[in-house]
């Protein structure tokens, strides 16, 4: 929380273009920036960008550079805020970080430059979050998703859920605030309609959220197989053929690496990929262990059988491993003689990634197993959301179950003044103000 | 400088606030003198002839729980009683009653004038003495200096009054007085800041020139209808009300003199109330409300003056009589007093701790219409408050602080010196977040304990407060404790009771719970223990709502842990680097007393509350 710590980061993924940034934020990054580089930037002006090289500690040279600067408050944290743009390198870019560290910064924690825009107010929850989720957004579908929510989309989408209830809300408040003027009486199979209609639009944001966790987040995805079946080759087949963003995440139960690919805007997060490139090779051990390993922590398993071979023991191990999972049967090699007996199988598609045969299929295949995901949709970016949107559907609920009971409106307005606090908390209004004020626009009150 | 006397308290002013604070101060003990520059105008109601309502009736019944006046003294001179909200759930239920005025003040008067303690003086106070930001005293108009411990400031709609009739404007305070102007300014010289607000009221209208038989007539409810927990007696209805409508003639005559009405040509500067708009607003506003409804109610018992509640107006004389003239039964209505509107000087509210005294100026207190609200009620709730806390400091105890999810005073007083106000502040039930548990039913068992704590409660009081208390206490174990099994005997006493027949065992307790079921009615059956109707209503309530009470009480109990989280009154928000500009400025100005308080500032984000608690839990 001390403001006189600068924080830097790489902002940038590792390996992914030719251009990687370093960001420093806080009081002293155009001090500390100014340390390592070669130009005067404390006399720079606010928003300049300035050409240079940044040294280490030793004044050797690391690499050319740009240098942004942003001033305090107009920047993303409100903070002082510099950023490095030099080549990509990973190794490039570790040096420069390491510079900054030694004069004078500390490393970030995870999204300590979202929390300090946040604690700065230059965000607001929902706001903060979506950034979180730009950062950490994989691929291009993804991002767009991102920077549509960020510029309110889905916010809009709840504002409007948020002023139906907000009316009947401020009917039922009216009545029963000035029981002694002429106010329209209300309805209770009217309000239940409304709130009825309510809870259906929420319902859609809450069926949305696995695509958008999907999107964010990419689908956990198993290659299993025999050695030698092809796992490697279908996987950087993945890998190039769509320009796939790869990024090196450590394993949860290992040291395995896993990579995202793009595969027709569903991001598939393919799990131990090291694995994969060493198990075709012929002198491993079978994989059977690694292979349920894999499938037990997957959304999505991809189980490949040689097509040009007959089945092995090791076949029906995996056959077994997949049975009541969500799986899709590739039978490689398809450019072969087959000689697999397909009897085994109820659905299945040949491919052979070598001559693009069955590459179609099996991409349809997968989008139908993922469902419709699409950047359009309304979603709620993580469990808080759904969290308070699934709380406001139970209280509508709860308002409704009320409502049959005809045991006084009052009773009705709790409910709904508790969904409408939720939905607030996603939209950053004050309900109270919101239904005294409409109540004074909508009702011709007083003496 | 002739020092006349020296009191402990001195209260400005003695409408609903001033006469509510110095009986509190009298009563606790404190040496008090209450001022008005009328003692003919004591708790004066110089606009509807009425008290409570929703919400209002609510205050009333939290200011009689602490032990004030105003329910008694309603109960005891009011001529007609309703119970609105009936059928919209038991929490929003409030009593309307209708006041005779005279006989109201009378009254009032008289237990001023002999409660122990207080002295009551015809004075105009004209300025504060205070010396090192610590009051000393004031000054009247007539030259003696009078030195206290504590003053509240009570002065309602004096404060450089100005009253408004169409054309004709001149200074005054309500209803024929003067207006207080010294005293605006003896506060700007203090450093207070002003605000200016406006309200208005009807004309009153002869009964000898109204045809009732064209209006619809308004009769009181029988049966028990009392605001204080004191009053034991049915209702004493005497008069009816009378209910008629604008139409588009009398809409017609408003919009061809709307140049002449001083809302609209610039003559009004203050900033009115959106609950009260005079007939001239709201048809602006509503142009499309084909009528407005007025309510015609009388002004006591002894005179022939009617309150035409409803066409709140400014409009010049002769307008006004045009307008009325239009309206069924009041074709040939001769108007007593013309309506008016009136300007006038109030404290902007965020200058007061939630204890009503001022920050910058120690034992200064502040009450009522001065501080920004509108309404006897409200007026009466703060003045309570005012006094015990002027009370509590000249006697050194701990202040009371009321919080919201206890009563509608501590709502009330919050949102004033928390969020402030733009146009007198009217109390409404929906400013509560949990009005579930602020009910006029339960306002006793909420508020009597801290009067009898406090030392306000009379020894009546306490004896029957206690024994409610264990009545509830009593039956609620009964009904427990009692398991009834289904049997031929049983179900037949419970059909002819009008209950449904059990099929399994269960409590007394259980069956409560089902619709239409009363502590009488299992009486009747069952050898409950005898309690009082009011208690019974009390078990009765918190068995049937259970749910619904259960869930808003576990609501505020999570509010009540910010209320809780104390700020040190020392802390320096502008070396907070991490809050925003705006809301370093707004807590320094404000100074909240809790995370809770701050976290109803407006221009304080949640992201501000959070570095607050971070702020807090790193550095406490």
């Amino acid at each position: 929380m001390k403001t006189e710590d600068t924080i830097s980061a790489i902002a940038t993924a590792i390996g992914t273009a030719g251009i990687g940034v370093i960001r420093m934020s806080g009081e002293n990054s155009i001090d500390i920036a100014e340390k390592i580089f070669d130009k005067d930037l404390k006399s720079a002006r606010d928003r300049s960008v300035i050409f240079g090289h940044v040294k280490n500690s030793g004044g050797e040279i690391i690499d050319e550079a740009i240098i942004l600067i942003m001033r305090a408050p107009h920047s993303y944290t409100k903070e002082n805020v510099v950023e490095i743009q030099c080549h990509g390198g990973a190794e490039v870019l570790r040096q420069v970080l390491s510079a900054t560290f030694e004069a004078g910064a500390r490393p970030a924690e995870r999204g300590e430059f979202t929390k300090r825009a946040f604690l700065n107010g230059r965000l607001d929850l929902t706001q903060a979050q979506a950034v979180l989720d730009i950062i950490q957004a994989k691929t291009s579908t993804a991002l767009s998703v991102a920077q549509n929510q960020l510029s309110g989309k889905t916010s809009k989408k709840i504002r409007a859920i948020r002023t139906e209830i907000l009316d009947v809300l401020a009917h039922i408040e009216a009545l029963i605030d000035f029981p002694e003027d002429d106010i329209d009486e209300i309805f209770i199979s009217d309000i239940d309609k409304k709130i009825a209609a309510q809870i259906d639009e929420i319902k859609i944001f809450l069926d949305n959220q696995k695509s958008g966790r999907i999107l964010r987040e990419g689908l956990e995805t198993a290659i299993i197989g025999k050695p030698n079946v092809g796992k490697s080759s279908l996987l950087n087949f993945l890998a190039e053929t769509e320009r796939a963003i790869v990024t090196d995440i450590p394993g949860t139960t290992r040291d395995s690496i896993e990579e995202f690919v793009n595969i027709g805007g569903v991001p598939l997060k393919i799990i131990d990929t090291a694995g994969i490139r060493n198990s075709d090779n012929p002198v491993e051990k079978i994989g059977i262990e690694r292979a349920r390993d894999c499938a037990s922590r997957a959304e999505l398993i991809l189980a490949l059988f040689d097509g040009s071979r007959k089945l092995s023991a090791e076949d029906f191990e995996i056959l077994k491993i997949i049975e009541g999972r969500n799986a899709i049967i590739l039978l490689t090699k398809a450019d072969l003689p087959q000689i697999i007996d397909v009897t085994k199988f109820e659905n299945f598609i040949p491919i052979s990634v070598k001559k693009n045969l069955g590459v179609e299929k099996f991409l349809a295949a997968i989008s139908e197993k993922v469902g419709n995901v699409n950047a359009e949709m309304n979603f709620v970016r993580d469990e808080r959301e759904a969290d308070l949107l699934r709380r406001a559907v139970k209280n509508l609920e709860e308002a409704r179950a009320t409502l049959q009971k005809n045991i006084g409106i009052d009773f009705i307005s709790i409910d709904l003044r508790a969904a409408l606090e939720l939905l607030s908390e996603l939209t950053g209004e004050s309900v109270t103000e919101d239904v005294i004020n409409e109540i004074f626009s909508k009702f011709c009150i007083g003496k | 400088m002739f020092t006349a006397d020296k009191y402990e308290v001195i209260v400005i002013g003695a409408g609903h606030a001033g006469i509510e604070a110095a009986l509190a101060a009298a009563r606790l003990g404190c040496k008090t003198l209450l001022t008005t520059l009328s003692l003919e105008n004591l708790a004066m109601m110089p606009c509807n002839p009425s008290i409570g309502g929703s919400a209002k009736g609510h205050l009333v019944r939290e200011v009689d729980a602490l032990g004030g006046e105003m329910g008694i003294i309603a109960d005891e001179t009011c001529i007609q009683f309703r119970t609105l909200n009936t059928g919209k759930g038991f929490a929003v239920q409030a009593l309307r009653a209708q006041a005779d005025k005279k006989i109201y003040q009378a009254a009032m008067k008289k237990v001023c004038e002999n409660t122990p303690n207080l002295d009551l003086k015809q004075l105009l106070i004209e300025n504060i003495l205070v010396e090192e930001n610590k009051i000393v005293g004031v000054t009247c108009e007539t030259g003696e200096t009078f030195l206290s411990d504590a003053v509240i400031l009570a002065s309602g709609t004096y404060l450089s009054g100005r009253i408004i009739i169409g054309e004709s404007i001149f200074d005054g305070g309500p209803n024929g007085q003067r207006a207080a102007t010294k005293l605006s300014n003896a506060l700007k010289n203090l450093g207070v800041q002003l605000m200016r607000f406006k309200t208005g009221t009807p004309a009153r209208v002869d009964a000898r020139t109204l045809d009732f038989s064209k209006m619809e007539i308004q009769r009181g409810d029988e049966g028990m209808q009392n605001f204080s927990f004191m009053t034991d007696a049915p209702a004493n209805n005497q008069i009816c009300c009378y209910l008629t409508y604008t139409n588009e003639r009398t809409h017609e005559i408003l919009r061809k003199n709307l140049h002449r009405a001083p809302m609209a040509n610039g003559i009004i500067e203050g900033v009115g109330p959106r609950y009260c708009p005079s007939i001239e607003s709201k048809i602006i506003r509503f142009p499309d409300k084909e009528r407005h409804q007025l309510f015609l109610e009388p002004e006591g018992l002894n005179t022939n003056e009617y309150y035409v509640q409803g066409m709140s107006t400014s409009m010049p004389a002769d307008v006004q009589i045009e307008f009325l003239h239009t309206i069924p039964g009041l074709e040939n209505a001769k108007i007593m007093r013309h309506g008016y509107a009136i300007e006038y000087d109030c404290i902007d509210p965020l200058q007061l701790k939630p204890t009503l005294e001022f920050k910058n100026i120690a034992g200064f207190f502040s009450a009522g219409q001065s501080n920004g609200s509108s309404g006897y009620e409200e007026a009466a709730a703060q003045g309570i408050i005012a006094g015990i806390n002027a009370a509590a400091l000249v006697k050194k105890f701990e202040p009371l602080i009321l919080k919201r999810s206890e009563s509608y005073i501590g709502v009330l007083i919050d949102d004033l010196v928390t969020k402030g106000t733009a146009e007198p502040y009217r109390m409404m039930t929906s400013r509560a977040e949990y009005r579930l548990l602020l009910r006029q039913d339960n306002a006793d068992l909420r508020l009597t304990p801290y009067a009898i704590k406090i030392g306000l409660a009379s020894n009546e009081r306490i004896k029957k407060f206690e024994t409610k208390l264990a009545e509830i206490n009593s039956a609620t174990k009964f009904l427990t404790e009692t398991k009834i099994t289904p049997s031929a005997e049983i179900n037949q006493k419970l059909s002819a009771a009008g209950i449904g027949e059990i099929k399994t065992s269960m409590q007394l307790a259980e069956l409560m719970r089902r619709p239409n079921v009363t502590y009488e009615k299992l009486s009747a059956i069952f050898d409950l223990p005898k309690i009082s109707s009011f208690a019974a209503t009390q078990v009765e309530i918190s068995l049937f709502y259970e749910g619904y009470i259960k869930k808003q009480s576990e609501l505020a109990e999570k509010l009540d842990k910010l209320e809780n989280k104390i700020i040190p009154e020392n802390i320096d928000y502008h070396a907070m680097q991490n809050l925003r500009v705006e809301a370093r400025e707004k807590l320094s100005e404000i100074r909240p007393r809790s995370i809770g308080q701050a976290s109803r500032i407006s221009g304080v984000s949640p992201a501000d509350i959070s570095v607050l608690i971070v702020w807090l839990e790193t550095f406490k």
